[in-house]
């Protein structure tokens, strides 16, 4: 193949790429779309093989990746997405870094003239800390994600917070650009001390940023290091001049941006605050602090009673909905409510769950239509007019509070179940949300309070409706 | 004005107006498939097992062909699981909408 032929097949896999994240655009044509970005990786996979001088050993590697790729895709619960998608932007940064530790070691083997010029090893050097940073950072939000905190605290889903961190990270940081500096001025023998001093400060940095950030702030978190590994895809695209690296990375880059973006709006926290880390967390204290105030509680017989009386419900699915599996027996609910006339309809806020369109996932596992699933700004209009929210392991993004001036939470837009005529609610227990602050929603006279892990209590429920 | 352009320069071209597209792109799509949206972008940021091949490949062999081909194998695992899980997703997504249309029993109705 000639240059040329290489670079225009390239292309055609870059428009391939666009083409996949456009179909995004819709449920029907999403489909169409992933498996255009299907063809565009075989297509530049196999340009690549086409040009490289022995492809034995990449073959092989390639077989095993693909076949890890396949039984994990197969095997991996909706409820884990989450963890899934960290641990696999973990993959794209420790390949990143590898790659780029190949270009240092033999840079004719890419086309790159010896010694390396000064501009690619400025691209090797942001390369290489953003797959560093993104490969630490990201095992880091998967332990989060996968509640290891039993094992290690860095796991913890507490932000985990000390005296100066802020000032030790910043350290670390110039350390790291110092080293960067270093690398850049080095002869060709000279250049691995820094290069690598580089690479390893960026894994304690990636690490060290991420601790601080809470559990529900993972929405955010994973969607910046989604946005980081497109961003090193690109560095290294920059240092192999490789026009295909440098647009898919971009693409993923402001993908990721973007969302994290959505998410930080939808909490109405700046992205800083939350890249600083150390909110919410702990847990209760506010709830505890404050007098007890009356509750009213009731069992799963009654919830059925009320659900089966009412005309309209809609449903406000949270984490405890994720953390239960409780999609499917959800779903149940819903359809004998639908055969008993009532209209039922699920209304999802942004950063409800711990990845952006968590929930959506979920209820369309169960085989929930999709047009019954209502974004907040479709269906908040709408509680004033319902009979019954049934809010389920969701807290923070029903907390009234919201509206009140002067609330930690003050400003952050939320799901108005308050307004509905009566309202139900499953929690565990009465700890606190994630924010720490008290939920004046469930001490309302028209809230009626359930008990109990979100699957169990809706299968008696179902039960109950039969 | 004299010289050839430089490559950097080049790939900074490509770079920002890439960046422009996939902005343009992205709010487009609707917040329900968020979830995949992330998947299928993580499965097109592993197209870097494309240096991981060259670098597998390298004619030495010794360390930069063991460096590609370990990543090779990491990014293989993204490039499969990334996009059959996002088709695992999206085809939940898809099977409801033959079964259900809103004609029948209580389609939401909006006050």
């Amino acid at each position: 193949m000639t240059a040329n032929q290489v670079a225009l097949s390239y292309l055609l896999a870059s428009v391939l790429f666009i083409l996949a994240l456009r179909g995004l655009s819709h449920p029907l044509s999403a489909r169409r779309g992933n498996l255009l970005g299907m063809f565009g990786m075989a297509l530049a996979i196999l340009t690549t093989f086409a040009i490289s001088r022995r492809i034995d050993l990449a073959l092989g590697a390639l077989a095993v990746g693909a076949v890890i790729g396949l039984i994990i895709s197969r095997r991996v619960q909706m409820t884990q997405m989450p963890e899934l998608v960290a641990a696999m932007h973990s993959l794209v940064g420790l390949a990143a870094v590898l790659i780029a530790f190949a270009v240092v070691n033999d840079p004719a083997a890419f086309n790159i003239e010896v010694p390396i010029p000064g501009g690619n090893r400025i691209e090797l050097f942001v390369g290489t800390f953003i797959g560093a940073i993104t490969f630490s950072g990201s095992i880091i939000a998967f332990g989060k994600l996968a509640g290891l905190g039993k094992y290690s605290r860095l796991f913890s889903s507490a932000p985990v917070v000390f005296m100066g961190q802020h000032g030790l990270n910043l350290l670390f940081a110039l350390f790291m650009i110092g080293n960067g500096l270093l690398f850049f001025l080095a002869t060709p023998d000279r250049q691995w001390p820094p290069f690598i001093t580089m690479t390893g400060t960026a894994f304690l940095l990636g690490i060290l940023t991420i601790i601080p950030i809470g559990g529900a702030d993972m929405p955010v978190v994973i969607s910046m290091l989604n946005s980081y590994s497109g961003w090193a895809a690109a560095g290294i695209g920059f240092s192999l001049n490789n026009s295909m690296l440098i647009i898919a990375g971009s693409l993923v880059g402001s993908s990721g941006a973007i969302l994290s973006y959505i998410m930080c709006r939808a909490m109405n926290r700046s992205f800083f605050s939350v890249i600083l880390g150390g909110f919410g967390g702990a847990e209760g204290a506010v709830a505890g602090g404050s007098e007890q105030k009356g509750v009213k509680s009731g069992s799963p017989e009654d919830v059925a009673f009320l659900l089966s009386n009412a005309d309209s419900v809609i449903i406000v699915p949270g984490y405890g909905l994720a953390v239960g599996r409780a999609q499917h027996a959800t779903k149940e609910m819903a359809n004998k409510l639908l055969k008993k006339g009532v209209s039922v309809r699920y209304a999802i806020h942004p950063v409800a769950g711990r990845m952006p369109g968590h929930m959506n996932v979920l209820l369309a596992e169960a085989e929930v239509p999709y047009d019954q699933v209502f974004e907040m700004e479709d269906i908040n209009s709408d509680f004033g007019s319902t009979d019954i929210a049934f809010v389920l392991g969701a807290n923070d993004v029903v907390n009234p509070l919201a509206e009140q001036p002067g609330s930690p939470i003050y400003g952050m837009p939320i799901l108005e179940a308050h307004k509905a005529r009566t309202v139900i609610v499953n929690k565990r227990s009465m700890a606190a949300g994630y924010a720490g602050v008290d939920n004046p929603l469930f001490y309302m006279d028209k809230t009626m309070m359930v008990f109990g892990d979100a699957k169990k209590v809706i299968e008696e429920i179902v039960k109950t409706l039969e | 004005m004299t010289g050839a352009i430089d490559h950097t320069v080049i790939n900074l071209t490509v770079f920002v107006l890439a960046i422009f597209v996939g902005y343009h792109v992205v709010w487009n799509v609707t917040p329900a498939l968020h979830t995949p949206l992330m998947s299928v972008t993580n499965a097109i940021s592993s197209v870097i097992v494309v240096g991981a091949i060259l670098a597998a490949g390298s004619r030495g062999g010794g360390t930069g062909a063991l460096l590609g081909t370990l990543a090779v194998g990491l990014a293989a695992i993204n490039t499969f699981g990334g996009f059959f899980v996002s088709q695992r997703m999206l085809e939940m997504f898809k099977k409801k909408e033959p079964k259900r249309p809103t004609s029948d029993s209580e389609p939401p109705t909006r006050p």
